[in-house]
């Protein structure tokens, strides 16, 4: 009898991150054009295997997908115990560009939901002639924090469960359980302050408010795509930037903030006209 | 809408095991309307309505009516489909002492949410 294996290949990759050693859990499947995805806050690239499993997209993209120092099954860098878990938009930017690097990738085609999301516009601003093209999932110039983020990691309260507690109602409500339940699941595994720390970047250091005017999209293409349940991104937020920008974007219905997870069937049917645009470039 | 809460919560032996380690007592407010849930390991022990002089409560959930209704339809709209989506707009507030809501979210968001079901019953 065969194992029914996946299609998606898991390596670890070693390389120097933001000056330090750092190795990293990085998954893909396909072959073609390089797409190298980002996982949202407090989550890691598990969120991506809806896409890797799909030929309809692996059968002309090469699907990648990182966890980001600090999740899934990257290490923090040594020394971690002595220092709090904080993200900022220039450590952000630089790990996406280090990364693309340490894998030799030629202008990828970089897509990031929610803080992915936020972060492609930063991309586009900092070094637009790194990438094919952006894609923004979930993406908004900015979202103010709505709740004491203090909340996230404290020792009197279960952070996996507090996690996926304020994450639950980004889901849409039309989302199939198991989807939703799984989407859940990776937030109960964050380790303690990570999402936290991520949200440091989405909700303080990340506002890209004001660069916004800055970014050009004739350097890079940008497309974006939100599901109409999501509350922390908007689709008023993400309508805003595309409009700012001229670029398209399109409300994806009975979706949330976690497309890719929550329904990848209806996200992928979502997204596969935006990666025909792309290969048309 | 709040009679039918100790029915719907209670009848339902999962989000009981979820909030097994529930005891506390918070207030529902519809408006001017307050509502106390006391809950004992999980479930519902008592419903009782207001209004009250010393109300005993833990934390507190508070929006208009009209925002209420809109939550507790079977299938929302969206915007209103979660308590941080209603206090993200300022149309919802949470208050008090939010520790026992805190670390029990997923219970308290299915246990205030549980009408949505009891309008499809």
């Amino acid at each position: 009898m065969n194992p029914r294996f996946e299609s998606i290949v898991g390596r670890y990759l070693q390389l120097d991150l933001l000056g330090k050693p750092h190795r990293l859990y990085v998954e893909e499947a396909g072959q073609g054009t390089p797409l190298l995805c980002l996982h949202t806050a407090g989550s890691d690239a598990r969120q991506y295997r809806g896409l890797m499993n799909d030929d309809r997209i692996t059968r002309n993209f090469r699907v990648i997908a990182f966890d980001m120092p600090w999740h899934g099954k990257s290490s923090p860098p040594a020394g971690w115990q002595d220092a709090e878990y904080q993200l900022t938009s220039r450590d952000y930017v630089r790990m996406i560009v280090e990364v693309a690097d340490a894998l030799g990738l030629d202008k990828p085609v970089a897509m990031g939901c929610s803080i992915g999301g936020r972060i492609v516009l930063h991309l586009a601003h900092e070094c637009p002639e790194r990438f094919g093209a952006l894609i923004g999932l979930e993406s908004a110039a900015f979202t103010a924090p709505y709740y004491d983020l203090s909340w996230l990691n404290r020792p009197d309260v279960h952070g996996g469960m507090v996690c996926a507690g304020v994450v639950s109602g980004l889901v849409a409500p039309t989302a199939p359980a198991e989807g939703r339940w799984e989407t859940l699941w990776h937030y109960m595994q964050s380790g303690p302050g990570v999402f936290k720390g991520d949200l440091y970047f989405y909700m303080i250091d990340g506002d890209i408010r004001g660069k916004l005017g800055e970014i050009d999209i004739k350097r890079c293409p940008m497309f974006f795509l939100t599901g109409e349940y999501d509350y922390s991104c908007t689709a008023e937020g993400t309508l805003a930037v595309a409009e700012r920008l001229g670029a398209e974007a399109v409300i994806m219905k009975d979706l949330g903030h976690f497309p890719m997870s929550e329904n990848p069937a209806k996200f992928n049917d979502y997204l596969l006209p935006v990666l025909e645009k792309i290969r048309a470039l | 809408m709040l009679e039918t809460l100790a029915n719907l919560v209670n009848a339902d032996a999962n989000l009981v095991r979820r909030g097994r380690f529930v005891d506390t007592t918070f207030m529902i407010a519809i408006d001017d309307a307050d509502t106390l849930i006391r809950i004992r390991e999980g479930r519902i022990a008592s419903v009782t309505r207001g209004p009250f002089i010393t109300p005993d409560y833990s934390f507190a959930v508070r929006a208009p009516r009209d925002v209420w209704d809109k939550f507790w339809q079977p299938l929302p709209p969206r915007g209103f489909t979660d308590i941080f989506a209603l206090v993200k707009q300022k149309l919802m507030r949470v208050e008090g002492d939010i520790h026992p809501f805190m670390a029990n979210l997923l219970y308290f968001k299915d246990v205030i949410a549980a009408p949505r079901r009891g309008t499809t019953q």
